[in-house]
């Protein structure tokens, strides 16, 4: 796809701005130095947090000698876990509902880097200085590390809990004996443990706030969230502040990918600062904050059973699931939900049964579990089946194009119900693919890596196929601490045709002040460039749930375009009077409103603007403005077809990404040049974990990548050149027809990437290797592969 | 004494040299230099990690030297012309960079995007037609989580393209005499 951007965004009126590339309003701040950024905030006698970690991963607390600390020039105050039991502050609730979680240490100590104590000092160097001195007296306990160990329960690790056990909860979905039986009678069954690792998000920008309490003892709190409404409802349900009395403000945000979702400890130590210490507190990540306590994602191990025919055609699914929640279960996913959307599992396929079932372990880890750039383990799931149904193609000797061919969906199946009870909205699966094997030169390149293969060389090719579903959601089966999933617009049109709109949503880059203006724009036809777009102050946004999960565009966005008509409905009254017809007779043709069958008879949006200000006519209410709360009818489900190309170095195990093409589905297009960068860099993101990332602990528990030198970030070097191009297929229920993309290419990469190696090493009989696939791992196989087959 | 000792937390001042002025900063000799341009108001230096690796923090010496404020004591930058993301262009007189960044979408979340423009800078001084391998391989110690760095290559480009153009510009209008060759404008001395 390649983008022009529309030359003649930046001079005067534009009305049709849909499906346009138009640059984005919010980047001259960028450029120049004039975003801002929560650490940005500066207040008269801002006081700086550090949080002391521990170093071990399970250890009793013995005793916390402040001493040294508080000795410390400029240290104001130090508090612990046993001063937040004292305030009855000392446990947060998780998003989940299944647990809550330590704000800081309360005896015990769960994972290696939690917060054991908060100081506060006048500068960022002397809370440090502070925190290095405040010594805990540690008695080491053995670590619980494996899911595999924890779930034997030899060691509790959670003595605060009533049940006596490491499990946290069984989820099930589907038909368990029919999924058997029907295994029992496949022809051919395919099965492998599949793993999806522990990594993190890891935006560029770490987590981070400021609190203030002004004058009249009301809470202002500047934080890295992708969803300030939950926040402000959090902090009042856990401080028991009055939700009135407190203001929460999500500045801009320097990516969130899910990590900005959960509420952190560092928050509430922050809020109890200020409050104790009557001034304002900033607390800022460090990088192996960031790495090592917040927000972590993934680590689910998974059994993938495929059943299916001899000709190829899927019998059954069946998936199994160990997940490892760390010491808390923080993961955020909707309440009812608690291993997300795991369910669309099934795919792109028509599987006639399936069932998936998951049971969680606490592990002396990190907590998280959070939503890394994909709709609640949507990820998890896409990589799971598509990676299935290559293992199942390399059995059955088949294409993977072919094999797919033979079991997607169908077009003319939507509404499609999977078998595990998702209604899938719409989608032209076969079309797609073939658009991207075309693109590509699909033909071409299987005859080349035949001819490779003959010279011993290792070409491979990786299809993905994935179907997606984002937008949380409608409301009868979709919370947040109870709080139901909608969004909400609110649009205002200023006299003279300008305006400013506000959603209960949050951008953290993904330009939501360009398209919710085109949104606008296209629906009253007025100028994009003239309409502000204000999110994230929870004092002047309508209450909304936040950005993640693809979110934003399947619920605020439609929110956007009703809203939009609700003004429009206004406005047509007040074009009917200044055009002395009746309400009904006036249409909304061309972005302007005429009288049916006299075109000649006409006004504008921003004509009527003036008038609803200055003359609105008998009986219309002045004034042109609307808001309104949006509770989606279904999610909606973007799909693609990836396909990777690479070359395997069999003496070094270095694969190189030759070519990258993904084709994305994802509906209506509000701007092509916003979702093609989104897609850039979700795919790249999507490189980096099937390639590069991993948080992995030893068996002592230490977290083994807790900096930027050990947690890998593609660089400009490493990363691929991408193709791009799309499909449409709009979502039938959607009031534009979009879809949402944010998320597509990180769900759907990893498979083609992890695909395209295992298709190169087909030949030495590899199956699958569990990313991220290093050199080193890659290597390994290659050569145990070979000593195999020269053993037999 | 010296100046890297981390345990003295005596204030001094400094005198740095930032986009053409003259600014006095109060800090501790560990003081780093991001974090004084960023005490000094200069909010478009970022900082994004504890290892040197992610390059928002990247700010030029004496023009052509990209470094990483956060690894450099502002002591150490004294006698330094030190520009950062405010000294490039301010939104009504963009850089061809800042505008070639916001032309090709070379930026999301703008986290990493002064430290980029900083050191895409630095390379144009040096090289200034630049392959596409020659940009991935100098902006290779800035991170962005956002964008995937095609659109960057894409932006670097096309400001290169605009920056030797001007550059030419400016060289045939130095040929006539009586003209300005800074400014490219005949009667030199006008403005
Ligand atoms: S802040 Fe990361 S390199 Fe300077
Ligand atoms: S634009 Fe967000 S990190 Fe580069």
């Amino acid at each position: 796809m390649s983008i022009e951007t529309d030359a003649t965004n930046n001079a005067g009126p534009q009305t049709l701005t849909m499906g346009k590339g138009m640059k984005r309003k919010e980047d001259p701040r960028f450029l120049t130095g004039n975003g801002n950024y929560v650490d940005d905030m500066r207040l008269p006698g801002m006081l700086y947090m550090a949080i002391v970690h521990s170093p071990y991963p399970h250890a009793n607390i013995k005793g916390i000698d402040k001493a040294a600390a508080l000795a410390v020039p400029g240290v104001k105050a130090v508090i612990t876990g046993e001063d937040l039991v004292a305030a009855s502050l000392a446990w947060l609730p998780t998003f989940h509902g299944f647990d809550k979680q330590m704000v800081l240490a309360v005896g015990k100590v769960l994972f290696q880097h939690q917060e054991v104590a908060a100081v506060f000092a006048e500068t960022r160097e002397a809370a440090r200085d502070a925190a290095e001195l405040v010594d805990v007296d540690y008695e080491p306990l053995d670590p619980v590390i494996s899911p595999f160990d924890s779930m034997k329960d030899e060691v509790i690790l959670r003595d605060d809990r009533e049940d006596k056990t490491n499990h946290i909860y069984h989820w099930d979905s589907g038909d368990r004996d029919g999924t058997q039986a029907a295994l029992d009678d496949s022809e051919v069954v395919v099965t492998e443990r599949i793993y999806a690792p522990r990594c993190h998000p890891a935006p560029l920008e770490p987590c981070g706030c400021v609190a203030q309490f002004d004058a009249m003892g009301r809470l202002h709190f500047w934080v890295t969230s992708q969803a300030p409404h939950v926040y402000r409802t959090a902090i009042s349900l856990v401080t028991g502040i009055p939700e009135d009395k407190i203001r929460v403000i999500s500045p801009d945000i320097g990516g969130g990918f899910g990590n900005k979702v959960p509420v952190y400890p560092g928050y509430v130590c922050a809020i109890v600062g200020a409050l104790i210490l009557k001034t304002p507190v900033k607390w800022i990540e460090t990088r192996t904050e960031n790495l090592t306590t917040t927000g972590f994602a993934r680590d689910y191990h998974m059994d993938v059973t495929i059943g299916a025919k001899k000709d190829g055609t899927v019998t059954a699914l069946k998936v199994k699931t160990v997940a490892d929640h760390g010491a808390f279960d923080a993961a955020a996913d909707p309440s009812k939900y608690p291993a997300g959307m795991f369910g669309v599992v099934t795919g792109s396929y028509q599987f006639p049964v399936a069932f998936a079932e998951l049971d969680a372990y606490f592990t002396n880890k990190a907590p998280g579990g959070v939503a890394y750039r994909c709709s609640f383990r949507v990820t998890e799931a896409s990589y799971a089946i598509e990676r299935g149904m290559d293992i199942l193609a390399q059995k059955l000797t088949m294409d993977p194009a072919e094999l797919r061919r033979k079991n997607f969906v169908r077009k003319d199946q939507f509404p499609y119900d999977s078998a595990l009870g998702f209604t899938y909205d719409s989608g032209d699966y076969e079309g797609t693919m073939d658009k991207a094997l075309n693109q590509i030169g699909y033909a071409e390149l299987r005859r080349e890596q035949a001819e490779k293969r003959a010279r011993g060389e290792y070409m491979g090719i990786g299809i993905s196929t994935f179907t997606e579903v984002v937008g949380a959601g409608p409301s009868k089966h979709f919370d947040i601490l109870g709080i139901k999933m909608f969004d909400s617009a609110e649009i205002r049109i200023h006299p003279t045709g300008t305006g400013i709109i506000r959603t209960g949503t949050k951008s953290q880059g993904q330009g939501h002040e360009t398209t919710w203006a085109q949104i606008v724009a296209e629906e009253l036809g007025l100028d994009p460039q003239n309409l502000l777009v204000e999110e994230g102050d929870t004092d002047t946004a309508p209450y909304g749930l936040g950005t993640y999960a693809s979110r934003s565009t399947p619920v605020a966005g439609a929110a956007l375009a009703l809203a939009a008509r609700r003004v429009r409905e206004k406005a047509r009254k007040v074009a009917a009077h200044l055009l002395e017809a009746a309400a009904e007779d006036i249409e909304w043709v061309d972005h302007k409103f005429q009288v049916m069958g006299a075109p000649s008879r006409s006004v504008t949006m921003k004509e009527v603007a003036f008038a609803a200000y200055t003359n609105p006519g008998e009986g219309n209410e002045p004034g042109l403005e609307a808001s309104l709360y949006y509770d989606p009818p279904n999610m909606t489900f973007p799909h693609g077809a990836y396909i990777a190309v690479v070359d395997v170095d069999a003496e070094t195990g270095e694969v190189k990404v030759r070519r990258f093409l993904a084709i994305d589905d994802c509906g209506t297009v509000i701007n092509p040049m916003i979702v093609e960068g989104q897609v850039h860099g979700g795919l790249t993101e999507g490189f980096a974990i099937a390639f590069m990332q991993e948080i992995p602990y030893d068996e002592q528990g230490n977290n083994m990548a807790p900096n930027f030198m050990e947690y890998l970030i593609p660089t400009s070097v490493e990363a691929p050149v991408w193709e791009t191009g799309s499909t449409v297929t709009p979502s039938p229920h959607h009031p534009i027809g979009a879809k949402g993309v944010g998320e597509s290419p990180n769900v759907g990469s990893p498979a083609a990437f992890v695909n395209a190696v295992m298709d190169a090493l087909a030949p030495l009989g590899v199956t699958h290797i569990d990313m991220p696939l290093t050199r080193e791992k890659v290597w390994r196989a290659i050569r145990d592969a070979q000593a195999a087959a020269a053993s037999d | 004494m010296t100046a890297t000792d981390t345990t003295d937390t005596t204030l001094r001042t400094v005198t740095l040299n930032v986009n053409g002025q003259t600014l006095h900063q109060q800090v501790e000799p560990r003081t780093l230099l991001a974090y004084a341009l960023r005490d000094a108001g200069l909010k478009g230096t970022h900082v994004g990690c504890d290892t040197s690796s992610c390059g928002c923090c990247v700010v030029l010496l004496d023009g052509d030297t990209p470094a990483k404020s956060c690894t450099m004591f502002a002591v150490q930058a004294e006698g330094h012309q030190i520009t950062t993301v405010e000294g490039l262009g301010g939104p009504g007189n963009l850089h061809p960079l800042q505008q070639a960044f916001w032309d090709q979408h070379g930026l999301q979340c703008g986290y990493c995007t002064p430290g980029m423009l900083m050191t895409a800078k630095a390379m144009l001084e040096h090289n200034p037609d630049p392959t596409d391998q020659e940009v991935r391989e100098f902006l290779s110690g800035n991170l962005c989580r956002c964008t995937g760095y095609n659109n960057i290559v894409k932006a670097v480009q096309q400001a290169a393209r605009v920056m030797r153009d001007e550059a030419q510009a400016q060289a045939l209008a130095g040929m006539v005499p009586g003209t300005d060759p800074s400014t490219g404008t005949a009667g030199g001395g006008a403005q």
